[in-house]
């Protein structure tokens, strides 16, 4: 079947897939992302059963499997459990100028760690088990970018 | 469990970019050389799990578009989402059923087609997490950071890892990137995303791969000697980043504590002759080596520094070169298994591990390793 190959280049269809998704956060994200958004606070949720405390929340503790039954308040620091400093990323996904940071964070408060980036901080200036803090949007629109990046620690902690 | 063996395997070549094949055309040669390999026909394969990635494939109910490759007209089909080992482990379910004597598993995967970045970060929450910017890379390195901070594992250590397995690649005719490299090299490469370095992370691929699993009655009937399934189990860890410990592996060995109760296994450093594991970052072939309990808890490092884990070593992991010389994502798993049967029936070639008589393959789903399939392999019933 591949007599007729010499010379030949080989077609490649080019394309795009584009679909819009509106992808709901439901009550439990709702009343997270408002409270970002109008008063800078982060909630958890605590679980009913065991007492955890889960931040990013949610309406189920996966480790007891209960219903997690309050909310939270948390603070805006936290220390940082691991962290990466990107220096190479698709252009489309880099959302702060290289060299900016991914994190595992545990807010005050809270019994799990989540993630967010990292910025402001100087080069070989991030240690695991450091303190960071949150750096929020003047613009808030209720989403995870309404906290545009945690920073070393400047205040006492 | 009822023996099952593996009677057939089929692998195309792994290369960044095979544009003369569109996935029918990969999916087709890899299913042709499972059945050849296994002195079978089509009409022997009683059913067929297919492999794929919607996202990576571009298209939605991608397996669909390869059943006329993989030979499945007329009959029961079903697909698996997620990586070979978890695939094979459906299809050998299908065969303990009791409803069907053969499975024929087969993989695909073309990474040249997209955008990787684009596509791993799209396995993370969109409410939380994927409009960060995380993909594969980034989120792999902050796995790495925490388990080397944890263990004070060193860059040197994973370094050894991309050396002594990019080098098995040169006697593996499927692998995509055999190279002669030194410790030095790779530290010397570019980082990605600290501690991750270039030569640290696994190519883009393309390519496929098949296996045959069949009832003892039926492996029988097989042209080559029958590698059998002694045990094989996978468990979950949590999704989210911040719930898990990323430096921790209880997923893994959980995997591996009930796969090898079912091999008879007490003792994996003294009763297993290799192990294919899926090292798609280097930091991980040590994390994993530890979960499948070959050293303990921040050993893993010292373990390859030791030279057991090399061709010649007491323990040779990733005969084969690893995903690190060739990652056709879903594939690779199966790719995994699929060296531990050449191996096993002693047709690995240049490559070959004197007296392989038990084999560990192991895969993984989800970002850092969320899940673990661990496969025991062996060459007595
Ligand atoms: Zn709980």
């Amino acid at each position: 079947m591949d007599d007729w190959r010499e010379n030949q280049e080989l077609l490649v269809m080019e394309g795009r897939i584009k679909v819009p998704y509106r992808w709901f956060a439901g009550e439990v994200g709702t009343r997270y992302f408002e409270s970002l958004r109008d008063e800078r606070k982060f909630l958890g949720t605590k679980c009913g059963k065991c007492g955890k405390v889960h931040h990013v929340p949610r309406r189920n503790c996966p480790d007891c499997f209960a219903e997690c039954s309050e909310w939270v308040e948390l603070g805006s620091s936290g220390t940082l459990e691991t962290y990466t400093v990107v220096r190479r990323q698709h252009p489309q996904l880099a959302p702060l100028p290289l060299p900016y940071g991914y994190g595992i964070i545990r807010l005050d408060g809270a019994d799990t760690g989540f993630l967010h980036l990292l910025h402001e901080f100087e080069e070989g200036g991030l240690a695991t088990g450091m303190r960071v803090e949150a750096v929020f949007a003047e613009e808030r629109e209720g989403k995870i970018l309404d906290v545009r990046y945690f920073r070393p620690a400047k205040g006492v902690s | 469990m009822e023996p099952v063996a593996i009677v057939g395997v089929g692998m195309t070549e792994m290369r960044r970019e095979r544009k003369a094949d569109g996935y029918p055309d990969l999916v087709y040669e890899a299913t042709r050389k499972a059945l050849d390999d296994a002195g079978m026909e089509i009409g022997d394969v009683d059913n067929v799990i297919t492999v794929s990635n919607d996202f990576f494939d571009g298209r939605t109910i991608s397996s669909m578009a390869i059943q006329d490759a993989c030979g499945s007209f007329d009959k029961n089909v079903s697909t698996v989402e997620g990586d070979g080992t978890f695939g094979a482990f459906y299809g050998l379910m299908r065969i303990l059923s009791g409803s069907f004597g053969t499975t024929l598993v087969c993989a695909h995967h073309k990474g040249s087609e997209s955008e990787m970045p684009l596509i791993t970060n799209a396995m993370f929450d969109p409410i939380y997490e994927r409009f960060l910017g995380v993909e594969a890379v980034t989120s792999s390195a902050l796995q790495a950071r925490a388990y080397m901070d944890k263990y004070g594992i060193t860059e040197e250590q994973c370094a050894m890892v991309s050396v002594k397995n990019h080098g098995n690649a040169f006697a593996n005719p499927v692998a995509q990137l055999p190279l002669k490299l030194t410790v030095d090299e790779v530290m010397a490469s570019p980082y990605i995303a600290d501690p991750i370095k270039l030569l640290d992370c696994c190519p883009i691929s393309d390519g496929a791969s098949a296996v045959i699993l069949a009832s003892a009655e039926r492996a029988e009937k097989a042209a080559k000697k029958p590698v059998w399934v002694k045990g094989v189990a996978h468990c979950s860890d949590a999704y989210h980043l911040g719930d898990r410990d990323l430096s921790d592996v209880r997923a893994l060995e959980e995997a591996a504590r009930k796969a090898y109760a079912m091999a008879g296994i007490d003792d994996p450093k003294k009763q297993v002759d290799l192990v294919e594991l899926y090292d798609a970052f280097t930091y991980m072939e040590l994390m994993w080596l530890e979960g499948l309990g070959f050293c303990g808890r921040g050993e893993g490092g010292r373990l390859t520094a030791s030279g057991e884990t090399a061709m010649g070593g007491r323990l040779p992991v990733n005969a084969s070169g690893g995903c690190l010389s060739g990652n056709p994502v879903l594939v690779a798993g199966l790719n995994r298994i699929i060296e531990c049967v050449l191996q096993i029936r002693g047709e690995a070639g240049e490559r070959q591990v004197e007296g392989a008589r038990t084999a560990v393959a192991h895969g993984i789903n989800g970002p850092c390793g969320q899940s673990h399939c661990v496969w025991v392999l062996g060459g007595e019933k």
